[in-house]
């Protein structure tokens, strides 16, 4: 006997009367508001390098939020998220040495590009679970990274310079830092909205009990590689944010030791909580740059303290702030 | 392969076969670890090149290259037996990703603390003088005594690992504990003893590994994430938890990477325009074992030779 699905209607019911954290609105306001007044002051202090460092933490934090929607809210561990990332990235640089400036040309065609490779890399790995689904999104992540590297005429192992587009207004690091956080709040929103939705819920079921959740008529393959490719669109988009926040591109963004950072982003923040990947990211950055400033060995105690989240903090920084489980 | 010379063939064949078996040492470690106690040890390259500096002071203190090897390798297993004990023991219940980040701040930790007492100049190993001159292995094929002796002792090691693993008790509770860790610790095996005691002679194959590579690959921080890879894609292809597994994957993935990168170019540059093929072949070359890797894993997600059920 086939198990018939819920209703649509009654699964809306079910999910519109979950309650949506509240108690999170007052922090997320107070950030919202300093991070859109922080230009001023930075520009009233002197903390232009600041402001560069705040834009680079939210770039990263959009990229560890698409792969939290895979990983956290998925259940899947994908070891080559710097894949989509690099591609986007570099989409910018090669279409600028092509010289193709156009924004309205550049950005869709950096997402689609990493959306399709994470159709394509998706379509395959999705068929294997746990240790091999690991194992085989890093083989994916290593050709590309290796075919990159090859094409000697984008810069091969050197990399390729990839100037500011041309917006129609002059592109400066104020202008960039409004529109990375326009672009992270709006991606933020449309996660909200996704894994909150029907959608979502039946990622998550899938994530917890696979076997249930088919049988009750949410199939694995189609749900997860949905999400796959969104997620690879969002780390994409930051790949685009990152060219020209860096205006740089190497392919040292599409190595495996950048997908390993993307994960520990995330696994710092807190893996499957909304917000881990922008706290994971933000805090990550904080500790490079604070124990870089401070020493050459900053690597040293950056170590020791994940080290110490790992004993003391098992479920992430945001599963720290957030108290005991309800 | 009419038109590639025979003895460039076997030249390219012995190397792969050296990598495989210098591989198959690290693989072999890193494989019962995550078979046996289901741990993701990142931090396994890290071992390697810490016993590759180790060997490298050590021989120069001692002035020997043998007894700087095998203190290296003693100095290792010492350090990895500390490591189970302080860091890894209390990861073992906790799910993979946490145990992904744990190690890989045990990266960042030893790539920083060898920087600190070594600096950030690679070190020197050299070719011991007796292995230094070339051996006449054909007419017209000259070919490497050092990279002789490292096939030697990986033939070596393996069969006495194989010993040890199905022909003594130890060995039996290593199996016992690859395909039912519960079951082996319900029949009374010492599971905690065997952990640590599996920890420390892994930590010692990695020390022999990267102390061996040395002469021939820069002893600098970073070599050990570079191997690193490729010692999972092997374990992966061989499946996890099998050291007959860890073998074959080795040598496939030894001899593909080196005949690859050896013969595929000029195959290349004969098939196809210069141009094209400049590109292509070291691209393709490098990307073989990834190839290989996910079509093992497409075809037979458990690997070559699952232990599991």
């Amino acid at each position: 006997m086939r198990i018939r699905p819920l209703p649509a209607s009654e699964v809306r019911r079910i999910s519109v009367a979950i309650p949506r954290g509240a108690a999170g609105r007052l922090p997320l306001a107070a950030a919202g508001i300093l991070l859109v007044g922080f230009p001023a002051l930075a520009e009233a202090f002197g903390w232009r390098f600041y402001l560069n460092l705040v834009t680079k933490a939210m770039i990263l934090g959009l990229a560890c939020s698409g792969l939290n929607l895979v990983l956290g809210y998925g259940g899947l561990v994908s070891f080559g998220h710097a894949t989509y990332f690099g591609l986007g990235a570099y989409t910018v640089a090669v279409l600028a040495r092509e010289g193709i400036h156009a924004a309205w040309v550049i950005w869709p065609a950096g997402i689609l590009v990493a959306a399709f490779a994470a159709l394509v890399i998706g379509a395959v790995c999705l068929r294997t679970r746990g240790l091999p689904f690991i194992m085989i999104t890093l083989a994916f992540a290593q050709m590309v990274y290796y075919g990159v590297v090859s094409l000697k005429q984008y810069g091969g192992q050197d990399g390729l310079r990839a100037p500011r587009t041309e917006l129609g207004f002059p592109l400066g690091d104020v202008a960039l830092y409004y529109l990375t956080l326009l672009l992270l709040s709006a991606c933020l929103g449309i996660l909200w909205r996704v894994v909150h939705a029907r959608f979502g819920r039946a990622l998550q079921a899938i994530r917890d009990n696979e076997a249930r959740a088919v049988a009750i008529g949410f199939p694995a393959y189609p749900f997860q590689l949905v999400a796959f490719v969104l997620s690879g669109a969002l780390t994409g988009l930051a790949g685009i944010l990152m060219a020209h926040h860096a205006q740089y591109v190497s392919p040292a963004m599409l190595s495996w030791p950048q997908s390993g950072a993307f994960l520990l982003m995330v696994i710092l923040g807190g893996v499957g909580r909304f917000w881990g990947g922008v706290v994971g990211a933000a805090a990550m950055v904080a500790l490079e740059e604070v124990f870089h400033a401070a020493t050459i060995h900053w690597q040293l105690p950056v170590g020791l303290i994940l080290l110490g989240v790992v004993l003391l903090a098992p479920r992430g920084l945001v599963g720290l702030l957030e108290g005991r489980p309800r | 392969m009419s038109g590639f010379p025979a003895a460039l063939v076997l030249e390219q064949l012995l190397n792969g076969l050296q990598l495989g078996l210098m591989l198959f040492l690290l693989a072999s470690g890193l494989t019962l670890v995550l078979g046996i106690m289901d741990v993701v040890n990142l931090a396994h390259g890290s071992l390697y090149m810490l016993g590759a500096y180790f060997a490298a002071t050590l021989a120069r203190a001692t002035g020997s290259f043998w007894a700087g090897v095998a203190l290296a390798v003693l100095a290792t297993a010492g350090v990895g037996v500390l490591l189970e004990v302080s860091v890894l023991r209390r990861v073992y219940a906790r799910d993979h990703l946490t145990q992904v980040l744990a190690t890989f701040a045990l990266i960042l930790v030893f790539n920083e603390g060898v920087r600190m007492i070594w600096g950030p100049q690679a070190l020197l190993l050299t070719v011991p003088q007796e292995l230094a001159r070339p051996v006449r292995l054909l007419p017209g094929l000259g070919y490497s005594a050092y990279r002789l002796f490292l096939i030697g002792v990986g033939i070596g090691l393996a069969a006495g690992l194989f010993l040890l693993i199905h022909r003594t008790r130890l060995g039996m509770w290593v199996r016992a504990g690859a395909s039912n860790r519960a079951m082996a610790q319900a029949m009374g095996i010492p599971i905690r003893r065997v952990f640590t005691l599996v920890f420390g002679v892994s930590a010692g194959l990695c020390a022999v590994a990267g102390a061996l590579l040395g002469p021939i690959l820069a002893v600098q921080v970073g070599m050990g994430e570079e191997i690193l890879i490729l010692a999972f894609v092997v374990i992966v292809v061989g499946g996890i938890g099998s050291v007959k597994g860890a073998l074959v994957g080795a040598l496939l993935v030894g001899i593909v990477d080196t005949a690859g990168r050896a013969l595929l170019p000029p195959l290349f540059l004969r098939l196809l325009p210069p141009e094209v093929a400049s590109n292509l072949g070291p691209a393709v070359a490098s990307i073989l074992i990834y190839l290989l890797m996910a079509a093992v894993l497409f075809l037979r997600p458990q690997g070559l030779f699952p232990v599991r059920a």
